[in-house]
């Protein structure tokens, strides 16, 4: 599995720029085990995909990558967890700075209930950028990223609820872009959009994977297929932790997977 | 006899539909009953003088103009005190309090502040404010006293407005790297702002109602003018309304009713100003 190039989706990923790795990482909430010994290295400016049944654990492992799990009571991480190079749960990282750098896209588009423009620059705001040009500057390269500027340009000023769900989704994703990011993570989310707009987004992934390390974890195989260089295959042993199977090239694992539950799972046997 | 059974079931539901109504109305009788007994009889007792003057020959004649405005300075300082404390206690209770017996006991002692009967607060408040802070019977005194029995209501509006904030914003907020406090200051409480105003508004208009704790905190029988500072003594509506009514021999009665009619007409415009904000903020919400 360790080479130093693949052939995925027509794209040559340099395997040796890891951008981030977990080594042997456990997730506990309280007594339970979310995940077990999960090592994976996520190679930089491409598209991983992390696939799996239902409550394999897929987004609590996402969710390790810019701290998210913090947020929950009781929760514990053992193991590594390191963002080029430097372990993320160390006692001296700051979890802003983090989030900075790993930005998140969520399930249900989630914009601020505010105009259009203030979702786009809330990051930078809150970072500390005042200066009005320089804002108009970040939104209009945000929203241009997000290829949404054509479609908002005239309403900036309206609420981000007014937009269609595809758009909203995408403005998150420009939300996100506004605080330029090194690492996007994705938690399905295309699973409340409709085709079209679901093409669109993965349209956007490709875009994006030329400058950003993208992870994204979802329930649909034709997307894993379409969008990702890398994929990762998730299941969840009797005492429902998490497990990581297999991960490889997309292209690997689609068409010629190493382990039988993988198969199993990408033919439609089960989940 | 198919026939004859649905009937006995229909017989049956409009029993009961019938008892429901007769029970609403009851309920709703002796509200009415009051409002209208109070319009009736004091309606006569209204004037431009008896609203813009001070009171005379033992409230006898004259007006009620620092009772009225003594209500709304208790009111003001009442919310002063409540709003700030309960929203900066409601933020703690709900984003930074870890849920440990220390919390639980917090959150019972907030519920169980709202049952304590209001004459307690008000020996509380002459033990602390009047006797020990030295504030004397004085509006401010009174202000703190209310404030406090007012805190179980802002603070619970404040945890419940807070709480009723999306997940999913936090969430976002937190994802682009805001800091929590940021997150809270720009995105939870804007969203949380109209329900906590709401609540405060009640809670004033109930500090409004309050007779029993300002009573021993520094309300006044009667009172030539305003108070100047907020050590100074001062008149309020409801126990002015309970002096004139048991304590001043030879009162005319529509001067009694006049004064209940300002009390009520006080509280109830401000229970219609929340109502107005939940609305507006309900409309809002479901246009954005």
């Amino acid at each position: 599995m360790k080479m130093n190039s693949v052939f995925s989706n027509g794209k040559v990923i340099d395997q040796s720029k890891t951008k981030l790795r977990t080594g042997e990482v456990n997730l506990y909430y309280g007594g339970f085990q979310a995940l077990r010994k999960i090592s994976l290295e996520i190679p930089e400016h491409a598209i991983t995909a992390i696939i799996g049944p239902s409550g394999c654990g897929k987004s609590s492992f996402l969710r390790l990558f810019n701290r998210m799990n913090d947020l929950i009571v009781g929760a514990r991480v053992e193991g590594g967890v390191e963002l080029d190079g430097i372990p993320i749960y160390h006692k001296a990282i700051d979890v802003v700075e983090l989030r900075k750098r790993v930005g998140m896209v969520f399930q249900k588009p989630n914009p601020f209930p505010m105009s259009v423009f203030e979702n786009v620059v809330f990051g930078p705001r809150r970072h500390g950028k005042r200066n009005l040009g320089e804002l108009e500057d970040i939104v209009e390269k945000s929203l241009h990223q997000a290829a949404l500027w054509d479609e908002v340009k005239d309403k900036l000023g309206q609420s981000g609820f007014s937009l269609s769900g595809g758009q909203q989704q995408r403005l998150c994703i420009a939300r996100v872009l506004a605080v330029e990011p090194e690492v996007i993570l994705m938690d399905e989310p295309c699973s409340a959009l409709d085709p079209v707009a679901t093409l669109k987004i993965e349209d956007l992934m490709r875009y994006l994977a030329e400058n950003y390390t993208i992870v994204i974890v979802t329930h649909n195989m034709q997307q894993a297929a379409r969008v990702s260089d890398m994929a990762a295959f998730m299941m969840m042993e009797d005492d429902r932790a998490g497990v990581l199977v297999e991960y490889g090239a997309t292209s690997e694992i689609f068409t010629n997977p190493k382990d039988k539950r993988t198969e199993d799972y990408i033919t439609g046997r089960f989940g | 006899m198919r026939v004859g059974s649905i009937s006995k079931r229909q017989f049956s539901q409009r029993t009961a539909f019938s008892l429901l109504i007769i029970a609403t109305i009851i309920v709703v009788i002796p509200v009415l009953v009051i409002v209208l007994q109070i319009i009736i009889n004091g309606a006569s007792a209204i004037s431009w003088d008896f609203l813009t003057q001070a009171p005379s020959q033992a409230g006898k004649a004259g007006g009620i103009l620092p009772a009225i405005i003594g209500t709304f300075y208790l009111m003001l300082g009442t919310i002063i005190f409540a709003l700030p404390l309960g929203v900066m206690a409601g933020i703690y209770l709900t984003e930074y309090a870890k849920e440990n017996w220390l919390t639980k006991s917090i959150n019972l002692a907030i519920v169980n502040l709202a049952g304590v009967p209001s004459i307690v607060y008000g020996l509380f408040g002459l033990g602390v404010f009047v006797l020990l802070f030295h504030f004397g019977m004085s509006l401010l005194s009174a202000s703190l006293t209310l404030a406090c029995q007012a805190l179980a209501m802002t603070v619970t509006t404040s945890r419940e407005a807070i709480l009723a904030v999306p997940r999913e914003y936090r969430e976002g907020s937190l994802a682009v790297g805001a800091t929590r406090w940021q997150t809270i200051r720009h995105l939870v409480l804007p969203q949380a702002m109209p329900s906590i105003i709401t609540g405060a508004v009640l809670a004033m208009s109930r500090a409004a109602g309050e007779t029993a704790p300002i009573l021993v905190v520094g309300a006044a029988f009667l009172l030539p003018g305003l108070p100047q500072s907020p050590f100074d003594q001062f008149m309020a509506l409801p126990y002015h309304l309970y002096t004139v009514a048991a304590h001043v021999p030879g009162m005319p009665k529509n001067t009694i009713w006049g004064v209940a009619l300002v009390l009520l007409i006080v509280v109830l415009s401000f229970n219609v100003l929340a109502t107005i904000i939940r609305l507006r903020d309900r409309q809002r919400r479901f246009n954005a």
